[in-house]
């Protein structure tokens, strides 16, 4: 089995660092190479993240939009396709909102999903944050976790048939490693050679479960070896650590050495979503521990100490971010629901009789009012 | 024309479009080398090699979530699933993944995934080798489910599935994989989809079915000729979306009809057909519709063959509505 | 129990077998965690040599039990397999070249224990005193089977030796013994430990994923013990698995993983006895490698000439046997003569000959039998399903 070279420094046991907590180099670390216009990006998307994440899930108390997910404190995670080509694709979970927009996802895509109007993509089929773009090759999210794993697989399996030197790579919780179906999806990209990355987000909460009613391993990465492919243990919080073991699996998955498995150790330092409330389950100390480990400071002071950053272009960065949010917002409220008839697309290819004579009777029906829709 | 059974058929099928479409890929539990348990994917491992015909580990989970994967990167995957009463592995792929991308993605994501299982009893395979799950993938919007009856049948309603791009379950009855035999075309062609067969015509009671179930209805047409009994014989051939004309056409004209499978009758897909059939012909019915099914147990091993509905059963469905 | 109990004399020729000394301590048990999963332990050496000192726990009452209870799974699936070729029973399984690992990982449990196996522990089953009339009554799913003829040969059912009924679905049977052991821990008097059996194709399944990750969260009383014999019907272990050893999968558990050679009985009772302990001892499970090889084919619906190189099962057959090693330990004690064996053999032939002859031609199950069980009490159109079909069958 070949490891998997990693210049960061390994402390706090296996784990992989470039950046302390204030952002300066840890000594004798290769820091990988992100050129001064990918780190403005890089840094450009987390706030956005961030920002948008606070505005969403404002409305979201105030009843506009039905479901929000945050990412506090993990959004350096979602730039482990960094090293991703247009061409590479990606199967995110619920929690990947920078990787969308690294991506090239726009906020008025964003919020158009989030509203599911007759601008979503998707056609309003699905909660917020459940998005989809087929011209990003980011494929399609489900509620029930993990089902993405082993689809991931496949696709990477494909491009193998195919000879393409593409990659697949796919984001999950810690949680959803007990899931079948990270079993069955590592297991087959460990024979098959997949050209597969699997990302865990360990934030350490699935919901209110805690990691060591997760497993009995001694990490997450570990689980690698029983699938027989190198298992990587990284920061989460620090984006340049993030980036360089990316570089490396994307680099030998390409290469068509096989799967890797990274665990980016981060924190969930909010709620699982709109609908949770840890404060039933957990110490609110906890997430204060975790305030130093800021991802977004930490590039802040590595930019700052590069003379890449000032609070002139951060506010300009934020401006922008929230006058678009509100542009788009507006407009995505005023955008009705999709068309009733719609409901019967999708289906299949061809709308067969039966979905055809129900479709009739719908729309034959006084049209009822949403109570989900605010418009 | 040369003589196949259906594993020939559909082995033959296999080999035309996997040779047609270079895009489509065979997988599933001792597919490759093995030929699949019932020698259905035979030869298909040498002739396009182990990238397009891929023994998977076993576990069906991963075998339709890699299917799923594949056709969403736009491959034309064709799993197959060892035996029928394996797939609940894979019940959350098919289900709440397979049956649902296209729909959930607004149409960005169709999964042309074609799974072949063998289907029903008759093999004294007991409770895990004998079940008739149709029903439960009937019931899921986005999945088409198939089953023929005949080796003819067989090749050409699979070359259309092939050819389509909506998920297919192609369900093969499996008693009657070697028994069915008959005449079936080296080339090319499709039978198409949503289409039943008349295959028999008759002026008195309509008998609807598929799959194994086809030989018994005619076998019990056979028999109540011999009384003066004049059937009408259906083969359904697709079960999602069904051909709704035909048997209601029949059953206007019969008044009389009688539905067999051998799923277990409560909530079995007779239920559907029985219903949609009120709906329609309510006028012109003589009589309740018969239903003649597998019992609402497990599938049992030993009383096999009392279990699985046979013609002597048929014909006393067919007296019943007669005698109303 | 219908006529069950008339079998009491085959009863009688399988007692329940002698409780083992205490055993030699083991250096292998003492590394460290990978090196345990990667390593492979062994006594009796593939030519049958061995260190006196280590295998001070096996006496001569257990040894030939052990022995016997390989002996006997050997010529009754000789039978059972001639039976099936010539049609007498549709279905069969050889356990060809695994006897030592069903036999030796069993003989390590209690009476008290459960035993959930999976399709090649029937010959364990038996050893433990699961009654042998009544799994020749399942092998014919006759009136006399327990289980009413409801499944296929093979899939017998014991609960008074607390083996538990599995189904010929894969792997499914791996959360069951770990809810058994959870529920042991919970409810139990801390006396009981559940040992679950799996192929190694089995560990490419979701159900083993959950069962172990369950196992390893609760440590729970459990004994995951996966016979490798290589062949999952068609599929070989590099089919299966890119990790370097089945055994190691146990580490992403965080549970204990041993690998011995399954076609050494001595070795294998060693782990076993040792992860059963430790179970008893509230320390949690154990995952077990047990390196064998599937001489024969899957089932008697297999072939496997088709694919695979028959010579490599040729050397296992021939220079592993574990028949063979056992019976070279037993002749170098000086507790098996040429004699003893002749006898063995004669008297386990003749009662599976027996048995046969008892069961053979008893009737199957009533018709009535079909609604029963569905649920406790059969519901209305059950009772009339079952009408409709007695008046068509008088």
């Amino acid at each position: 089995m070949s490891a998997v070279e990693v210049a960061a420094v390994q402390t706090d046991d296996d784990l992989r660092r470039v950046l302390d907590d204030d952002g300066k180099v840890i000594s004798g670390v290769t820091v990988p190479e992100v050129s001064d216009e990918e780190l403005h990006h890089l840094f450009d998307t987390m706030l956005m993240v961030r920002i948008v994440d606070e505005r969403m899930m404002r409305i979201q108390r105030q009843g506009k939009l039905g479901f929000y997910m945050k990412s506090l404190g993990e959004e350096a995670t979602h730039l482990s396709v960094f090293p991703l080509r247009q061409d590479d694709w990606i199967y995110p979970s619920y929690r990947e909102q920078g990787a969308w927009f690294w991506r090239g996802y726009t906020i008025e895509q964003f919020l158009n999903q989030l509203f599911g109007n007759c601008k979503d993509a998707t056609k309003g089929r699905q909660m917020p944050v459940h998005h989809s773009a087929n011209w990003l090759n980011m494929v399609s999210i489900s509620s029930p976790v993990g089902t993405q794993i082993p689809q991931a697989v496949g696709t990477a399996m494909g491009m193998k048939a195919s000879g393409t030197d593409q990659v697949a790579m796919t984001f999950f919780g810690e949680g959803t490693s007990s899931t079948g179906e990270f079993h069955v999806g590592m297991n087959f990209a460990g024979v098959s050679k997949a050209p597969a990355i699997f990302v865990i987000r360990n934030n350490g909460w699935a919901i209110s479960t805690g990691t060591e009613k997760q497993t009995a391993a001694k990490s997450f990465a570990s689980k690698a070896i029983g699938y027989g492919m190198p298992g990587v243990r990284v920061d989460g919080n620090d984006i340049l650590a993030v980036i360089q073991v990316a570089n490396d699996a994307v680099a030998r998955a390409r290469a068509g050495e096989g799967p890797t498995l990274i665990e980016c150790v981060t924190y969930r330092v909010e709620g699982h979503s709109s609908s949770d409330d840890p404060s039933v389950y957990r110490n609110p100390a906890e997430p204060e521990a975790w305030g130093p480990r800021d991802p977004l400071n930490r590039l802040r002071g590595y930019m700052k100490n590069k003379r890449l950053w000032t609070e002139g272009m951060e506010k300009e960065i934020s401006d922008r971010c929230n006058d678009e949010i509100s542009k788009y917002m507006a407009l995505a409220e005023a955008h009705g629901a999709p068309e009733v008839e719609s409901m019967f697309d999708d289906v299949y290819q061809d709308l067969p009789w039966h979905l055809k004579e129900q479709k009739e009777y719908l729309l034959s029906q006084a049209r009822t009012k949403n109570p989900h829709l605010h418009n | 024309m040369p003589t196949m059974n259906i594993i020939q058929a559909v082995n033959n099928a296999l080999r035309i479009q996997m040779a047609l479409e270079p895009k489509s890929i065979v997988l599933g539990e001792d597919v490759g080398k093995f030929g699949g348990v019932f020698r259905a994917t035979s030869g298909l491992y040498d002739e396009f090699g182990e990238e397009r015909v891929i023994d998977t580990p076993l576990a069906e989970a991963g075998i339709i979530g890699a299917a799923i994967g594949m056709a969403v990167y736009g491959m034309r995957p064709i799993p197959e699933i060892q035996f029928s009463d394996f797939i609940f592995p894979a019940f959350d792929q098919i289900v709440n993944e397979l049956a649902k991308f296209r729909y959930r993605s607004g149409g960005q994501y169709p999964c042309p995934v074609v799974i072949r299982t063998p289907v029903g009893g008759g093999i004294r395979g007991g409770h895990y080798h004998s079940q008739s799950p149709e029903a439960l993938f009937v019931h899921t919007p986005g999945i088409k489910v198939v089953i023929p009856s005949n080796p003819y049948d067989a090749k050409g309603l699979l070359l259309s599935c092939l050819r389509q791009d909506d998920p297919v379950l192609f369900m093969e009855p499996k008693k009657i994989y070697r028994a069915s035999r008959g005449d079936v075309p080296e080339n090319d062609y499709t039978v198409e989809l949503g289409k039943a067969k008349v295959t028999r015509e008759g002026d008195q009671v309509t008998l609807i079915a598929y799959g194994a179930m086809l030989h018994v209805i005619e076998e019990a047409a056979a028999k109540a000729a011999e009384i003066g009994i004049s059937c009408e014989v259906i083969d359904l051939r697709t079960l999602m979306p069904f051909d709704i004309e035909t048997i209601t056409e029949s059953v206007t004209k019969n008044g009389r009809a009688v539905m067999v499978h051998e799923a277990p009758q409560t909530c079995g897909y007779g239920a559907e057909i029985c219903s949609s059939l009120y709906e329609r012909c309510m006028a012109h019915l003589e009589a309740p519709i018969g239903r003649v099914c597998g019992f609402d147990t497990p599938f049992p091993y030993s009383l096999e063959h009392e279990y699985m509905p046979n013609a002597a059963r048929v014909l006393g469905a067919i007296r019943k509505t007669l005698e109303w | 129990m219908p006529d069950g109990q008339s079998e009491k004399t085959e009863n009688e020729a399988m007692p329940m077998p002698p409780q083992a000394p205490t055993g030699p301590a083991f250096a292998y048990f003492d590394q460290d965690e990978e090196a345990k999963a990667l390593g492979l332990f062994e006594i009796l050496s593939e030519d049958s040599s061995y260190d006196p000192a280590n295998t001070a726990r096996f006496d001569k009452a257990l040894s030939l039990d052990l022995y016997r209870g390989m002996l006997l799974t050997r010529l009754m699936d000789k039978q059972f397999m001639a039976l099936q070729r010539q049609g007498v029973l549709g279905f069969y399984a050889e356990t060809l070249g695994q006897e030592a690992a069903g036999i030796g990982s069993a003989a390590a449990l209690s009476s008290q224990d459960w035993l959930v196996p999976a399709l090649r522990e029937h010959g364990a089953g038996l050893y433990r005193g699961m009654d042998f009339g009544n799994f020749v009554a399942q092998l014919f799913g006759n009136a006399n089977d327990v289980t009413r003829g409801r499944q296929m040969p093979l899939h017998p059912s014991d609960p008074a030796t607390r083996y538990v009924n599995m189904s010929s679905c894969i792997a499914t049977q791996l959360p069951h013994a770990m809810g058994i052991a959870m529920g042991i821990q919970i409810a139990g008097d801390g006396s009981e430990v559940c040992m679950g059996y799996m192929g190694d194709g089995a560990t490419s399944e979701a159900e083993f994923h959950v069962a172990m990750n369950f196992a390893g969260v609760r440590k729970a009383p459990v004994v995951m013990v996966c016979q490798n014999n290589q062949w999952a019907i068609s599929t070989p272990g590099t089919g299966q698995t890119a990790s370097e050893t089945i055994a190691v999968k146990g580490l992403g558990y965080g549970i204990e993983s041993l690998r011995a050679d399954g076609n050494d009985i001595l070795a294998v009772y060693e782990v076993s006895k040792y992860a059963v302990e430790k179970a008893r001892r509230g320390d949690g499970p154990t995952f077990i490698e047990l390196l064998t090889y599937r001489v024969s084919a899957h089932t008697s619906s297999d072939d496997p000439s088709r694919y695979r190189d028959e010579s490599v099962t040729k050397v296992w057959r021939t220079k592993r046997d574990p028949l063979v090693r056992m019976r070279v330990f037993l002749e170098k004690n000086g507790w098996l003569s040429e004699a003893d064996f002749e006898a063995m053999v004669t008297q386990i032939e003749a009662m599976v000959r027996k048995s046969v002859e008892k069961q053979r031609d008893v009737t199957m199950p009533p018709l009535s039998s079909l609604i029963q069980d569905v649920f406790q009490t059969p519901w209305w159109r059950l009772e009339e399903q079952l009408a409709t079909l007695e008046a068509i069958v008088d």
